[in-house]
């Protein structure tokens, strides 16, 4: 797989050097700058919100924050690091502004025990994931569980799963604490696992 | 441990953050119990599946930005495109 750092038909030039180009205004450093991440900036805000219209309008906000705040960018860190942290949180903004749809409560998707401590439930190792994963059928199928996640638990799961925010990254765009980020992702990948057992159990 | 106990720490085994007292009772019960052995395989390849899922998808979605949609950024800016 190609680097995600690199895109084809757009000479990827010194960060540096584009990083000074756009803090002087240069016009055609800030069109280098959307050809070299907005596929990928689209992406991101498309896993997030799954609505194409809103994606779109995620990226145009997370480009003119950048060229208005490039001032206060430090490289500190990357610029591809510093324009994803600005569409996640534009992404959640807006995902937050959005009504509520139906959403299965998490509760029966956790793993229940019995007064002893044992599970109620027997599970079997799937043991086809290795193959199951390289075909788009079985993509599919995850995904759609995904989005069957109650929204705390689906946006958490994305956010350090997916997207690989760190604990402390994730808590601060959620603006929850930390062990509440941890808390959420466990029950989000407990519940993701039943979702997919029904499925992948017994699969050939 | 009981299965209650091992599934409250799946989390922080899987990303290596278990003390290691507490990794030492983990590995007991896994030894013990092949219910929690096959739980913590799923519970792995929840994980690996949740993130091909997306990574696959990624390589397949171009990674261009939609010309119109790059216009729509540059004049929002007050940047016209050159290059079009």
């Amino acid at each position: 797989m190609q680097s995600r750092d690199t895109h084809p038909g757009v000479e990827t030039p010194d960060e540096g050097e584009l990083v000074a180009r756009l803090k002087h205004g240069d016009p055609h450093a800030c069109e280098v700058l959307v050809q070299l991440y907005g596929g990928r900036i689209l992406s991101v805000a498309r896993r997030i919100l799954r609505d194409d219209e809103d994606a779109r309008d995620v990226v145009q906000e997370t480009f003119v924050s950048a060229f208005r705040g490039i001032e206060r960018f430090s490289q500190a860190s990357t610029l591809w690091t510093w324009l994803h942290r600005i569409a996640v949180n534009a992404a959640l903004t807006k995902l937050r502004g959005a009504g509520r749809r139906y959403e299965q409560p998490i509760e029966p998707l956790l793993p229940a025990f019995q007064s002893d401590g044992h599970h109620v439930s027997s599970f079997v190792h799937w043991r086809t994931a290795d193959r199951a994963i390289e075909r788009e059928e079985t993509r599919r199928l995850v995904r759609a569980c995904i989005d069957r996640l109650p929204e705390p638990y689906r946006t958490v799961l994305l956010l350090r799963d997916i997207e690989e925010l760190d604990i402390a990254e994730t808590a601060q765009v959620l603006g929850v604490n930390p062990a509440t980020v941890k808390t959420r992702l466990h029950r989000a990948r407990q519940a993701l696992r039943t979702l997919l057992d029904h499925s992948l159990r017994g699969t050939p | 441990m009981t299965c209650r106990e091992f599934a409250e720490f799946l989390s922080d085994y899987v990303e290596g953050r278990l003390a290691p007292a507490v990794l030492v009772e983990f590995e007991r019960h896994l030894a013990e119990c092949p219910n929690c052995v096959s739980y913590l395989q799923n519970y792995q390849e929840t994980i690996a599946l949740g993130r091909a899922a997306f990574t696959e998808l990624d390589a397949v979605v171009p990674r261009e930005v939609p010309d119109d949609l790059v216009r729509a950024i540059l004049q929002a800016i007050g940047r016209p495109p050159f290059s079009r």
